[in-house]
Order: C-alpha cells, then sequence, then structure tokens
C-alpha cells in the first residue's frame, strides 16, 4: 500500500514535471523585460503597431508602453499586464497603451486610451496603489478607476 | 371678340383645374420623413460587478464635471455634447454591446500561499504539496507568467526584512526554474513586511505572514 501510494504520487510528480517542460516549450522567447504585459487570447485579425511598425499579434507576444492593439472587424484580442490588470478589447478597436510604470514597492501609473471600439477591465494592483494611478481615456471622457471591473465603448470620436 | 374672350375664360378655367390639382397632389404626398435619428457618438461605460459580487468605483470626467459610478450596471454616457448622462445599464445590454470584449479576456490571474519556518527559506511541508498546483495552474494557460512575491512577519528591521522576504521568493523562483519554467517568465520580488496578510503590531511573530505569494497569470 505504501509503496502503490508513492508510486502514484511519483507518476503524478512526473506528469507535472512533464506539464511544466511541455509549457516551457510553448513559451516562445518573445518576451522582453521591457514587457508591460504580454497577449493572452486572440481571435480574428490583430495587430501591434510599435514605432510606425504593424506586426501580427500572436499569442504570447509582448505588449510594451506606447504600443496601439488595432483589431479588425472580425478581431478580438486580450492583453494581461504585469500587475494583473487585464485589458479585453472587441472587434474594430484601437487600443493605445500610453503609460505603465509598475514596481510592487512604489506607487504606479497606467494610463491607455480607447479611441475606438469595446474594451472590457479588471484593474490590477496599480489601481489598488492610489487612486489617481489608473484612468483610460475616450474620445469623450478620462476614466479615473478605482477598481475594478467594467466595460468602455468609444464611439464619440467615430465618424 | 367674344370668341376671344370665350378663348380666355377656357384658358382661366385650365389654369384653375391646374391649381386644384396641384394641391390635390401636395396634400397626398406624404409628409417629408422625420430626420432619422443621429447615430449613436456617445461613448459610454458601465460598471460591472467582480465574479464575488463586489463592485469598485471609477470617477467618469467630462469637460471639468465628474460623476462617480459605483454600484452594479452604474453607467454614463459622454460626448452627447457635453451633458453626461448617468444612467443604469442592465446585464443584459452589457452582454449585446461587450459580448466580443468579455469573451476575450484573459483568465484571472490565481494567487496560492506557500509557509515558511521562521527566520528560514524553507517551506513548511504542507506548503511543498501546493507546488504541484501550481505547475498545473501554470500548465492551463495561454503564455504563462509568475510574479513570486516574498513576505515576512514583523519581526526585526525594514532591511532584514526585505533581504529575507527576496530571498524567500528566490528560493521559490529557483524551484520553479528547476521545474522547467523558463526564467525570463517568472518575477521574483521582496515585500518585506509591507503587505501582511494578518494585521500585527511591529516585532510580533505571526507565521502566517511569513510567506511567498506565487500569483499565475
Amino acid at each position: 500500500m505504501q509503496t502503490g501510494c508513492r508510486t502514484r504520487s511519483r507518476s503524478r510528480e512526473m506528469l507535472v514535471l512533464g506539464l511544466g517542460v511541455v509549457c516551457a516549450m510553448l513559451w516562445a522567447g518573445q518576451a522582453s523585460a521591457q514587457d508591460a504585459g504580454r497577449v493572452k487570447t486572440v481571435k480574428g485579425t490583430v495587430y501591434i503597431e510599435r514605432g510606425g511598425q504593424r506586426e501580427l499579434a500572436l499569442v504570447g507576444a509582448g505588449v510594451r508602453q506606447a504600443d496601439t492593439l488595432v483589431t479588425g472587424p472580425d478581431g478580438a484580442v486580450g492583453v494581461t499586464l504585469a500587475d494583473d490588470t487585464l485589458l479585453s478589447a472587441g472587434p474594430n478597436s484601437v487600443l493605445v497603451i500610453e503609460k505603465f510604470v509598475y514596481d510592487a514597492n512604489q506607487p504606479g501609473s497606467l494610463e491607455t486610451a480607447l479611441t475606438k471600439g469595446t474594451l472590457a477591465v479588471v484593474s490590477g494592483r496599480i489601481a489598488k496603489q492610489a487612486p489617481d494611478a489608473m484612468r483610460v481615456k475616450t474620445p469623450a471622457a478620462i476614466l479615473g478607476v478605482r477598481g475594478t471591473e467594467f466595460v468602455v465603448r468609444a464611439s464619440a470620436g467615430s465618424p | 371678340m367674344r370668341a376671344l374672350a370665350r378663348r380666355s375664360g377656357g384658358r382661366r378655367l385650365l389654369l384653375l383645374l391646374g391649381l386644384v390639382l396641384a394641391v390635390a397632389v401636395a396634400c397626398a404626398a406624404p409628409p417629408p420623413p422625420p430626420p432619422a435619428p443621429p447615430p449613436t457618438r456617445a461613448d459610454l461605460v458601465v460598471l460591472l460587478p467582480g465574479p464575488d459580487g463586489k463592485v469598485g468605483a471609477i470617477a467618469v470626467q467630462e469637460d471639468g464635471r465628474e460623476t462617480v459610478l459605483n454600484t452594479p450596471y452604474a453607467s454614463a454616457r459622454t460626448g452627447v455634447g457635453g451633458q453626461m448622462e448617468p444612467s443604469q445599464a442592465s446585464a443584459e445590454e452589457v452582454r449585446s454591446l461587450f459580448a466580443d470584449a468579455l469573451s476575450a479576456a484573459p483568465p484571472r490571474p490565481i494567487t496560492f500561499v506557500l509557509y515558511f519556518i521562521e527566520a528560514t527559506d524553507q517551506f513548511t511541508p504542507e506548503s511543498q504539496a501546493l507546488v504541484d498546483q501550481v505547475m498545473v495552474a501554470i500548465a492551463s494557460r495561454p503564455a504563462p507568467e509568475l510574479t513570486v512575491a516574498g513576505h515576512t512577519d514583523t519581526v526585526g528591521t525594514d532591511q532584514y526584512n526585505d533581504a529575507l522576504s527576496l530571498r524567500r521568493a528566490e528560493r521559490v523562483r529557483d524551484m520553479l526554474i528547476a521545474r522547467g519554467i523558463p526564467p525570463s517568465s517568472i518575477r521574483a520580488i521582496g515585500r518585506g513586511k509591507r503587505e501582511l496578510r494578518v494585521p500585527t503590531a511591529d516585532g510580533v511573530a505571526e507565521p502566517r505572514n511569513r510567506r511567498v505569494e506565487i500569483t499565475v497569470r
């Protein structure tokens, strides 16, 4: 009995280890220390614009301060930032990560602008650090986020 | 002369007839359609309840005016001629307007708490077993990343506890790396005694504060 139990726990350990290794292989080396977060979900056509360049967004891609996420008519994208903020945009959306400053032991700052489309947000640690630390801009308003979950649509600026 | 007068009378009659006809046609024509309603050009924000039913708050600012939303489904429209319109949305409205954005949301980060033996960087035996659960959470997520945050109780100076908490976090990070997690996906931080799980006075040995929190996102 003792031996059986040990064997089972051993094989479970191996399985878990195996899963870990598979994970490791799935992690493409696209991330870097400059990243504010990573793309976690992609549907349809999604681009990341950085410094005038436009690249297709893939799951695992890094997202940095000053990046713009653009979704096509069939597109949607979900990003998790390093402070555990969750951002997800629906079709025909343009979302700019204007500012991301985060250190667990210092007050940080997160500013995003939704110039077009729809966005769902679950705020993370930055919003908890100070009342004005997280802001979302739309064409007509500025949202000061004191927590935690909300949705935004930006239509005021569209033609 | 008479013939001329008669002819001119006939012309007048014709003119009258034409006028009557024109008026009749004008009256019969449907009224001009009302101007189409302007396309929805308002921005819309809706505060949602969290999975535990709790709501936060959002301060909506437009042209120097501010409205605070702090109840479930409280909403505001902005961009309608400077007139911010607070109102109440419904779960159905949110589902229909934001279905795509909501379904693209990444999985919620999950946090595991591992405890340490006092003044050491050694796990308690129960915490050793939790590590398997952490590995399962990692395996089930797209492009997983981890934050490993070390914490201490309030015995000792800030400096001592910052160093001890970072040492605990690094020990956990090394263990995760040994299990196959790429170092670039783990961030180890030392929170010292800043974030007590159980609030105590300074200088109190509290086992539940001696911990490392692994957040998988």
